[in-house]
């Protein structure tokens, strides 16, 4: 339904051109969830952005690539078609349900606002359908809170409105940015529920961006791992977390403090930065942290590859060699434990 | 071994709403509403509930930020609501604290060495100022040229250094962390971490360690308590908090928390609670728990639990009538 | 901070204003008191660009000389008002219970518009120079106080200050050393909003006869003398109107670009801000 191909998106900034996405390519089947995972600066929200061209323009270019949603190049039309697309077929979520509403409407005018800009019908018919929306989001009493004003929901309520909002339009593709990193874990487990509900009721598709691994574990059928810009790992969710292929995905994975972990367990850290995306490092991104780096790491820039079937890794090093030095490491850590 | 560095005993923070043409107060915010806690030394408390429940208030009013309402805050046995300028100066250099936030904690226009020598000079310890900066920021792990850059010259990580360089400048015996890790990136997340630990078993340091995150306290904390609403829910020592957890909150927080591990997130069954967090202004009757709780009866709502030891044993204490024993928990679970 | 063309234009354009005037004496053909009283109300010419005023004097030489009271009243006026305003800002800004007392103060003076203020001032002090300055300052620094202080409530409020707290420092070192660098670009910006300010009402003061006494030259008291003569000899008050003006306009382009220049979040800010704008619009 959507095909990014070779995506490049670039920001001017007064330090130099930051490539914050950088040749990415990948795809969203009908139904289907997308997990794209990374650090800030990774240009995983960009990336979100570059699909429904929300980043301002300028400073921000998209000088090379395809995006296909069904067939047609978003990058190619114009901003009255793409308007068209946007909210009908294509919805959006933001982290911070706090600025995404307006404060000085009443959350059920904008809802009735969102749905007549998408559908032809009469403002009853609207209204009728906005409580109708307000209670799939699951807001109780949704009749009498449709006068009330944005700063009487809780965050977690005003990123239903929000998911409310999105759905206006019945679209068929979700693009979720961080839903729930700005809400507590109890809220952040009621929206992506929701969301899953959602997703079965309507069949739409989800790109959810996030940085919680977690959260894209309990959600994503497919996952994109990104790193300063470009996909480094890609896979089903059981590829990028059983059988990791490539060393930051690795490394990250068993950086992370875990509930199910053992307690006061030392962590094993990525030691280093994340890096400027102005001047990043040459060769392969990731090598100046990676803790399989070897000299070659310095020079060559490893391309996304297929592994397996639908499993693509970014990495010069071949399956054998990985796993070698990973049980190296792994024995390693045991040691420096005892 | 078990002696109490910090005692908090009954402590409430109330803070006044005011509002008519008069300014008159009208309610009070119950930010803490009566919250008893101790840390022995060399510990680390965890203090863990989610946005309103009090808990960066009560970190402030530890630190001295602010007179509570009423309770008591004992340090080393003594009372130190009452003391004077001159002492709480004095009492200052050994209670110190970290931040959350790496960006706003540290002042835009002075240089890092600057930031962590400035309480040295504030105790007129500047023999050898420098010197003992550079010892600070090796100890942190920052390099010794990092002396003469400003803060935003640096990465959230490493701000995070300077302001643990900072607080550790003055040989504190007790530190105070409000949620000094979850501004952080995730591969920059287990570096602080362990940067805590390292320097808690080096410098003999006690910890009080806020956050919202279970999964990080797992790792830090040798006892855990947590918060709702301005009270303690269920405080106990690590091992068993996470084993036997027993507060209907605790076990919607722990199963609230996406593990990443999708096979496992499969199988999981989770308590979602109903509802949102209701205003600290106006908490609710008998336990404050019970309108989100999905196992509350009639009595919850008129009385109030104490904080009283789990089946006998003190190092567990659970607030509630109808604690979520074993064979409950796999009830609700299966 | 001259980074930006503006800035620098318009800093330039006052330097060469203040040196013009300062070496007034070295340059100018005539002397500015010099009367002649066979060339009275000649309109602009060769020999007087600007033309003669009632009593044969180069109108051109008096405006040029008039700018020294106008500038050093300005910068006076916004220096000692920018360090009253200051240090009352950063008291009342930090500390609670003076706050009240200052603030009601300052909410008393700032019910009287600061021009009749000074105006009354000046009937009671008497006309000259540096009663002007007093008057003046007396009635511009309590908007600095105000805008001082709610600077000073905003970075009271971030961590650092809390921090330096309880790493028990003490309360001078945390004003000086952490709350009033960062509220110093406020404080500059709005400085030369004063002497843009004052040099307009020490004008409007010589003008309604109650500034500087008359025989000295101020744009004021020429606009005064040149009101009678106006539909017979407007360029008498045509140039010392437009000295005003250029002056007052290059200050506030000068505290404009500053303030721009003092926050380069202020212009992402409102990107981002029309960015999210934009976002919600798209979304709706």
């Amino acid at each position: 339904m959507l095909e990014v191909k070779n995506l490049k998106t670039q920001i001017d900034t007064s330090e130099g051109i930051v490539q914050a996405v950088d040749g990415v390519s990948f795809t969203v089947r009908a139904g289907e969830t997308l997990g794209i995972v990374g650090e800030s600066g990774s240009g995983k929200s960009v990336l979100a952005n570059s699909i429904m061209q929300l980043n301002p323009n300028p400073p921000t270019f998209y000088p090379e690539g395809e995006i296909l949603f069904e067939g047609s190049n978003l990058l190619k039309l114009s901003e009255k078609q793409l308007r068209k697309i946007r909210g009908n077929e294509i919805g959006m979520i933001f982290q911070d349900p706090m600025s995404s509403l307006n404060p000085v409407f009443k959350v059920g005018a904008q809802l009735v606002e969102a749905i007549l800009t998408h559908q032809k019908m009469s403002r009853k018919n609207a209204k009728a359908r906005a409580i109708e929306l307000l209670k799939d989001v699951g807001i109780p009493d949704a009749e009498s809170r449709m006068d009330d004003y944005p700063h009487h929901f809780s965050g977690g309520m005003r990123q239903r409105v929000l998911i409310a909002i999105a759905l206006a339009g019945n679209p068929k593709l979700l693009i979720a940015d961080e839903p729930t990193t700005a809400l507590d874990v109890t809220i952040q487990a009621q929206i992506l529920e929701l969301m899953k509900g959602i997703q079965e009721k309507y069949g739409t598709a989800i790109i959810l961006i996030s940085h919680d691994l977690g959260v894209i574990s309990q959600m994503a059928e497919k996952v994109l791992v990104m790193y300063s810009g470009r996909i480094v790992e890609k896979g089903s969710v059981n590829d990028i977390f059983y059988r990791t292929s490539m060393p930051y995905t690795w490394s990250l994975l068993r950086s992370l403090p875990r509930l199910d972990g053992v307690a006061h367990e030392r962590l094993i850290s990525i030691e280093g930065q994340p890096p400027n995306l102005v001047s990043p490092p040459k060769g392969c991104n990731f090598h100046p942290r990676c803790p399989f780096a070897t000299e070659k790491c310095l020079e060559i820039d490893p391309e996304l590859m297929p592994r397996k079937e639908g499993h693509w890794v970014a990495c010069i090093l071949t399956e054998q060699e990985f796993e070698a030095e990973k049980e190296r490491l792994e024995s390693a850590d045991r040691e420096g434990v005892l | 071994m078990s002696e109490a560095l910090l005692e908090i005993r009954d402590l409430h923070m109330h803070f006044p709403i005011k509002g008519g043409v008069f300014q008159k107060t009208k309610k009070h915010v119950k930010a803490v509403n009566g919250v008893d806690l101790s840390v022995n030394k060399g510990e680390t408390l965890g203090i863990v509930g989610e946005s309103g429940c009090g808990k960066s208030t009560l970190a402030r009013t530890i630190v001295g930020l602010q007179k509570p309402t009423s309770g008591d805050i004992l340090f080393e046995g003594k009372s130190i609501l009452h003391y004077s300028h001159k002492e709480m100066h004095q009492l200052r250099r050994n209670i110190q604290m970290v931040y959350q936030d790496p960006y706003t904690s540290l002042n835009p226009r002075m240089k890092a060495g600057d930031i962590i020598g400035a309480p040295l000079k504030a105790y007129r310890m500047t023999n050898d100022l420098e010197r003992r900066v550079k010892e600070l920021m090796d100890l942190v792990g920052l390099k010794a040229d990092d002396y003469h850059k400003l803060p935003h010259q640096f990465s959230g990580g490493q701000r995070q250094r300077i302001g643990i360089a900072r607080a550790i400048a003055l040989n504190p015996k007790l530190l105070i962390l409000d949620e000094p890790v979850s501004a952080l990136d995730v591969s920059v997340q287990a570096q602080v971490i362990n940067l805590l630990e390292d320097l808690q078993k080096e410098l003999n340091l006690t910890y009080v360690f806020i956050a919202h995150d279970l999964s990080v306290i797992k790792h830090i904390a040798d006892k855990v308590g947590v918060m709702y609403l301005g009270k303690v829910m269920e405080i106990s020592d690590s091992e068993s908090f996470y084993n036997d957890a027993s507060h209907p909150y605790t076990n919607a927080l722990l199963s609230a928390i996406p593990l990443p591990d999708p096979e496992k997130e499969k199988m999981r069954k989770r308590i979602v609670l109903s509802g949102e967090l209701p205003s600290p202004a106006n908490p609710p009757t008998g336990c404050v728990f019970h309108t989100r709780c999905p196992f509350a009866q009639e009595n919850c709502k008129t009385n109030t639990p104490l904080l009283e030891a789990k089946d006998g044993n003190d190092g567990h204490l659970v607030s509630c009538f109808y604690p979520i024993n074993t064979e409950k928990k796999q009830l609700i679970l299966e | 901070m001259f980074k930006k063309k503006r800035n620098l234009i318009s800093a330039s354009l006052l330097l060469l204003f203040t040196v013009a005037t300062i070496t007034a004496s070295w340059w100018l053909p005539v002397l500015p008191s010099e009367m002649d009283s066979a060339k009275r109300l000649i309109g602009p010419s060769a020999d007087h660009w600007f033309g003669t005023d009632h009593f044969g004097r180069d109108i051109l030489a008096q405006t040029v000389v008039a700018a020294r009271v106008s500038l050093v009243v300005g910068l006076s006026v916004a220096l000692i008002s920018t360090v009253l305003g200051t240090i009352t800002g950063l008291i009342a800004g930090y500390y609670k219970r003076a706050d009240f007392v200052i603030m009601r103060i300052i909410d008393g003076m700032l019910a009287f518009p600061s021009l009749l203020l000074a105006l009354a001032l000046v009937a009671a002090l008497g006309g000259s120079v540096s009663n002007i300055i007093i008057a003046l300052s007396f009635s511009f620094w309590p908007v600095m106080t105000r805008i001082v202080r709610s600077a000073v409530l905003q970075i009271n409020s971030i961590q650092y200050v809390e921090a330096a707290k309880t790493s028990g420092i003490g309360d001078l070192v945390i004003l000086f050393r952490y709350v009033l660098p960062n509220v110093l670009s406020p404080i500059i910006v709005q400085g030369t909003f004063i002497f843009a300010k004052a040099i307009l009402a020490e004008a409007a003061l010589s003008f309604l006869g109650v500034g500087v006494e008359p025989s000295t030259p101020t744009w004021g008291n020429m606009l005064q003398e040149a009101q009678i003569y106006i539909s017979i000899a407007p360029w008498f008050s045509i140039f010392p109107g437009i000295a005003i003006v250029i002056t007052v306009l290059t200050l506030n382009i000068l505290g404009d670009g500053l303030r721009d220049s003092f926050d380069p979040h202020a212009k992402g800010k409102v990107n981002r801000k029309k960015g999210r704008l934009k976002k919600q619009i798209n979304v709706a």
